[in-house]
């Protein structure tokens, strides 16, 4: 009772209430600025990649044999700049990386919107109605959970594999991907929002409102939604770095995106074969864009958990 | 503001246990320093109790940390001096300064559940700071503190040694605190709140026991509190604080009484007395000259139509169950050992049009479940509550026409009010979805008129409840709730989270429009000096059970349950003075 | 307390009978052991009498129940690619799998938690910031990576360890270790590291963050108003407040390290049962794949019950008046 008591007057609390504590956080941090930019590059990088390649590396008629193992920053035998290197067929590393990003970056954002679409919706519910809903979805995340993204996406991919035809495994391979993880991480969504919820439904506003007759429907889409923003941002931004990781290692195992249409993972794989016979670019540069892509990823949410966190305000 | 300096001086020549002098207080934020205390000055004599009472912000708490050296970045202290018996603590660090705490200092927290460790007993608890302290054996620490927790007045203190915070109540919870702050035989206590987070009638048993506790061993305290009449009943004397500075200092009978200084004049005739009822509360206001004495209460003649009339609201044999029995463990853990609450047993009461009927209990008296039920918000396992001859809970009251003629006020005003909402999209709500507008434009107006009759301005329509402090945000929901123009509000402890002058505010609101509306109003509150002053008739709750109801002056004034006779004997009052 | 336990008893039976159905609806639909098993020139007699063997031609529900009971005795099956029995296979790979996973798990858990422990008391000095950044890079690298990583300086650059396999192992009873030779705990360490990387650094930041919580809380600040001292404070109060919700995730995230080792094995080329479940996914192994799904359920399961004991254990609140 007193916490509120206490707020009655202007007490030292740091901040002002009509200054946002987030903007403030992010002029303090000079870290998180930098990865803020690294992050907004990589994402332009995709957007942009067909314009900023110097060839489609995946266009069998692009490519240039006997420009195979180019060193980086030489010029190959023809006419061809190779800024960061060829690989084993004459693909430039650099374009292949942008195209890698692009199918990493894609991946990740069709990954967790797919989560977004099944956990919030199912977490809103199950925390407002309770009831028989609720322990059912519980106990399907529970038994979910016993098993991690890698195990969950492994089986979806065998069992994909063992139904579809030999043919279209590989144009499958995407939306195959996307699915898996997906749907093994919708669980963190529904639970996070479901917790939410349930503290939500306790406020005294819930109640104002259904005092006037609101339906459960309009209750839940515009009063309790717009609350739980904050929460499923942070969420959306950490699981974006899994989905990131995840399919990365997918690939990079064997069993994620091919290497007609490679991920950064995919690209790492074929790398791996060429590290002990010298050609270490071919595994380096993906290596390094994908540590970059994840770590800004990373650092941003972690401080935007950080600046969204009532607690620590 | 003038500092009033102390002139009441029980011993001329003793040594004071702690002296203040000139104390500030300091934080550093990130626009600047703020200057949270102002050149507090005061002493306190062995054996006496000093009461510091203030609103929130006015620093009482603050002043406390100082002196244990408890506050934390980016708060410190800029100028001053604090003195224990003659050495400067003030400027100690380390371990010199944790020897003093809790030896020579004893500190009691407010909240009972959270300052003790979950995960050690009760007598982990005592042996640890007594052999912190004292060179004793653990034999010797454990005799100690069973001697502690009989002295306390915790029965079957051998047993309880060994259980978890958890497994005691709030009242017991507090006595073991204040069994802590003794270990080690301090000589000057400082109890910050102690007794704001129980109920009415532990807090009578806490505070007679500090005072029993001080005397018996010669210490000086320091007792901090909102509540002045928990002052009243326990210090000798008294410091009102106000925004950090100190307004007035000296012998509680004086500082009640007569007060000095003119901000502690009307903050004492701003709280309401469980013994008179007055037209409205003296509102304090900063820089004096605001109304000194309020006008008693005249009963307004009642025409005989009106008394004769069917009342507004009907309660007829309201019954609330709930089965824990399959509850989880946590549940299980927190309440008694019960298969069925009964929240509501068999209540009944009548409220008539244009009055106030209050229903007074302490926390788990259900109260607040009647008036859900009452609400619409919670259905009743059994019973009938008829307004206006409607039965509220068949399909026939499931119209707008009757949602319309009902309100709530909620008790906590940060939760009450949607955070990502405007303040006129919230008070906007109810006049759309009740369908008593016309269109945006007829929406706005109507969103002014309710904001000018809570006397808020016109552009705080635009902003967010953060932006508000608590009594402003009651005042929002109070114009929430009377936008639809409803005959019948239930406001459920609607000014129990605020402050005296702000209550004071909003109460008076609160009668001014009952008189300009002829509202009906039902009023839950565990305060009985609020239900007192607000009240026409009065309805006591004790464990879901309606024990006495009637008109408040006949019920408060000559009581005829136990129940309620102990509950007037525990509140603290102004009056009484030891 | 036991209504609880055997509550979550109960659900852990549930779990497995609903894994068991996933796994026996892989099991039955996937792919054709006529064609696996004996190859595209079978007849029709050699077709038909598997099928009898096998069962398929009896009715699902009844399939259903044969299977379990075959699980619960220890048939799992016959490897479609390696022609042999799959719990053969499966008991021949696991001592590999769980010494790595045993060994990455010790790491995490001694480092994670006194790094934890450390960066929550020293929050501001160089030390825990260079920290926290390191571990903020631990849970952005994807496993495989820093196994590469490694490999590349320690086997390629430097050559003190080696990139792949187990090194040489002592077979004690049925169980093949390689805790007993220095060639077999050379071959132990990056893998163990690599694999138990990312759980550290999520440990670590775990404790880190429970522990700055309950360094806020009240009874903290109480205890330092008692005057008690800062040591008996942090380890004392603290750390036992601290530690007992990071048992559960702990706990749980040491059953994910056996899931995880397919990743580290991969790389390493670790002969455990993760490298068999890849190579049974590539190969569509439906039997293998069946049973690992199996496997990993019960060992979940198990660990999970295990945790849920030592909870209600260590926590006061947990238990019955």
């Amino acid at each position: 009772m007193t916490e509120s008591v206490k707020q009655d007057v202007a007490l030292p609390t740091g901040w002002k209430a009509s200054d946002s504590p987030v903007k403030r956080a992010f002029a303090k941090s000079r870290l998180v600025q930098v990865a803020a930019g690294v992050l907004a590059l990589l994402v332009l990088a995709t957007v942009f990649a067909p314009l900023l390649s110097l060839h489609n590396p995946f266009d069998p008629s692009n490519l240039d044999l006997m420009d195979a193992f180019t060193a980086p920053w030489s010029q190959g035998m023809g006419e061809m700049f190779y800024p960061l290197g060829a690989d084993d067929q004459g693909r430039d590393v650099y374009s292949a990386i942008l195209y890698g990003l692009r199918m990493s970056v894609f991946v990740g954002v069709a990954a967790v919107a797919l989560s977004l679409i099944i956990g919030v919706p199912l977490g809103l519910i199950a925390g407002y109605a309770g009831g028989w809903f609720d322990t059912l979805l519980m106990r399907i995340a529970d038994v979910q959970l016993t098993f991690p993204v890698i195990l969950v996406a492994l089986l979806i991919f065998g069992i994909a594999r063992g139904l579809l035809p030999e043919g279209y495994r590989d144009d499958m391979a995407v939306f195959v991907i996307i699915v898996a993880i997906g749907l093994s991480d919708w669980v963190q969504y529904a639970r996070t929002v479901r917790g939410a919820v349930m503290v939500e439904k306790q406020k005294d506003y819930v109640l104002a409102a259904q005092l006037i007759g609101r339906s459960q429907t309009a209750i839940l889409t515009k009063h309790i939604l717009p609350n739980m923003l904050a929460p499923i941002l942070v969420i959306a931004t950490i699981s974006f770095a899994h989905a990131i990781v995840a399919e990365s290692t997918l690939s990079y195992l064997g069993v994620g995106l091919p290497p007609t249409a490679p991920s950064l993972g995919t690209l790492i794989r074929i790398g791996q074969s060429f590290l002990f016979s010298g050609e270490w670019w071919i595994l380096l540069f993906p290596s390094l864009v994908l540590l970059a892509l994840a770590l800004s990823v990373n650092l941003v949410g972690d401080w935007l958990r950080d600046a969204l966190n009532p607690k620590l305000q | 503001m003038n500092m009033t300096t102390d002139t009441h001086n029980p011993v001329p020549d003793a040594v004071p246990v702690l002296r203040v002098h000139n104390l500030s207080v300091t934080f550093d934020t990130y626009k600047g320093p703020v200057h949270v205390l102002h050149d507090v000055s005061f002493d306190i004599f062995p054996g006496e109790i000093l009461g510091v009472v203030g609103e929130s912000g006015a620093g009482k708490s603050m002043t406390g940390s100082a002196v244990t050296g408890l506050i934390e970045a980016p708060g410190r202290i800029s100028a001053g001096t604090v003195e224990l018996r003659g050495l400067r603590i003030d400027t100690l660090q380390g371990e010199d300064l944790r020897r003093i705490r809790g030896k020579r200092i004893g500190t009691i927290f407010q909240d009972p559940l959270t300052s003790l460790n979950p995960v050690y007993t009760v007598g982990d608890h005592l042996v640890e700071t007594i052999r912190t302290h004292l060179p004793v054996s653990e034999k010797e620490a454990e005799a100690r503190a069973l001697a502690l927790l009989e002295e306390v007045e915790i029965p079957h203190a051998k047993e309880r040694m060994s259980q978890y915070p958890h497994q005691f109540s709030g009242g017991m919870r507090q006595r073991v605190a204040i069994a802590l702050a003794l270990c080690a035989e301090p000589e000057l206590i400082i109890a910050d709140e102690p007794t704001t987070a129980l109920d009415v009638s532990v807090q009578a048993q806490i505070i007679a026991l500090l005072r029993k506790v001080c005397k018996e061993r010669g210490a000086a305290a320091m007792l901090i509190t909102h509540d002045m009449g928990v002052i009243a009943e326990t210090a000798d004397r008294v410091m009102v604080m106000y925004h950090g500075r100190v307004l007035e200092t000296g012998a509680v009978r004086q500082v009640l009484d007569a007060p000095r200084d003119p901000y502690t004049q009307v903050l004492m005739a701003a709280i309401p007395s469980v013994h008179q009822r007055v037209e409205r509360l003296p509102v304090p206001e900063v820089g004096g000259g605001a109304v000194a004495k309020a006008v008693p209460w005249t009963p307004k003649p009642v025409d005989a139509a009106a008394a004769q009339a069917r009342p507004l609201v009907e309660v007829k044999h309201l019954c609330k169950e709930y089965d824990l029995s399959n509850g989880w463990l946590a549940r299980l853990l927190a309440r008694e050992d019960k298969k069925i609450l009964k929240a509501s047993d068999d209540v009944s009461f009548n409220i008539r049009k244009g009055t106030t009927f209050g229903l007074v209990g302490e926390s788990g008296s259900g109260k607040s479940t009647v008036a859900r039920m009452i609400a619409g918000l919670t259905p009743p396992t059994s019973g009938q509550i008829l307004f206006d001859g409607v039965d509220k809970w068949s399909p026939a009251a499931n119209t707008v026409a009757m949602r319309r003629r009902f309100q709530m006020i909620f008790q906590d005003p940060y939760a009450s009010l949607n955070p990502r909402w405007t303040v006129e999209q919230l008070i906007a709500e109810p006049l759309v979805v009740l369908g008593l507008t016309s269109g945006p434009a007829e929406t706005a107006e109507r969103v002014q008129e309710a904001l000018r009759r809570v006397r808020m301005k016109p552009d705080d329509a635009k902003k967010y409840p953060h932006q508000f402090s608590g009594g402003q945000r009651q005042r929002i929901a109070v114009a929430r709730a009377l936008a639809s123009k409803p005959e019948f509000i239930i406001c459920d402890e609607p000014t129990s989270a605020l402050d005296v002058s702000v209550q004071a505010q909003v109460l008076n609101l609160m009668r001014d429009l009952q008189d300009e509306f002829g509202l009906t109003y039902l009023l839950i509150s565990h305060n009985l000096a609020v239900i007192r002053h607000m009240c026409d008739d009065i309805g006591v709750m004790q464990r879901g059970k309606l024990v006495e109801v009637g008109e408040s002056q006949a019920v408060l004034d000559d009581p005829q349950h136990q129940y309620t006779k102990d509950l007037m004997h525990a509140i603290p009052d102004i009056a009484h003075v030891h | 307390m036991l209504v609880h336990l055997l509550r979550r008893l109960g659900q852990s039976v549930l779990v497995l009978l609903a894994v068991s159905l996933v796994s026996f609806m892989v099991f039955r639909h996937i792919g054709d052991p006529t064609i696996s098993l004996l190859g595209e020139d079978a007849t029709l007699e050699e077709r038909t009498a598997l099928v009898e063997e096998l069962g398929f031609n009896k009715s699902v529900p009844m399939q259903y129940l044969s299977y379990v009971g075959k699980v619960v005795q220890g048939d799992l099956g016959i490897s479609y690619r390696l022609k042999r029995p799959v719990a053969d296979v499966i008991a021949e790979r696991l001592p590999a799998t769980l010494e790595l996973a045993m060994t990455a798990a010790v790491l995490a858990l001694l480092i994670g938690i006194v790094l934890g422990v450390y960066t929550a008391i020293k929050k501001d000095g160089w030390l825990s910031r260079a920290i926290m950044t390191v571990s903020l890079v631990g849970v952005s690298l994807p496993t495989f990576l820093i196994g590469i990583g490694l490999i590349y300086v320690f086997a390629v650059e430097l050559r003190w360890l080696p990139s792949f396999g187990r090194g040489e192992t002592v077979k004690i009873g049925g169980w093949e270790t390689g805790f007993l030779t220095s060639s077999g705990w050379a071959a132990l360490i990056m893998p163990a590291i690599t694999l138990g990387f990312y759980n550290m650094t999520l440990i670590m930041r775990l404790v880190r963050a429970e522990m700055l919580e309950v360094l806020r809380s009240d009874y903290i600040r109480f205890g330092r108003a008692r005057g008690l001292h800062e040591k008996s404070l942090y380890f004392g109060h603290a750390l036992r407040n601290t530690l007992i919700p990071v048992i559960t995730i702990a706990g749980l995230q040491i059953g994910s390290l056996i899931a995880f080792a397919i990743v580290t094995e991969t790389v390493f080329q670790w002969p455990g049962v993760g490298l068999l479940f890849i190579s049974s996914v590539q190969g569509v192994d439906v039997p293998l794949i069946a049973a690992y799904l199996m496997f990993i359920a019960l060992l979940y399961v198990v660990i999970n019950l295990f945790v849920d004991f030592l909870y209600v254990l260590v926590d006061p609140r947990l238990r019955k008046k």
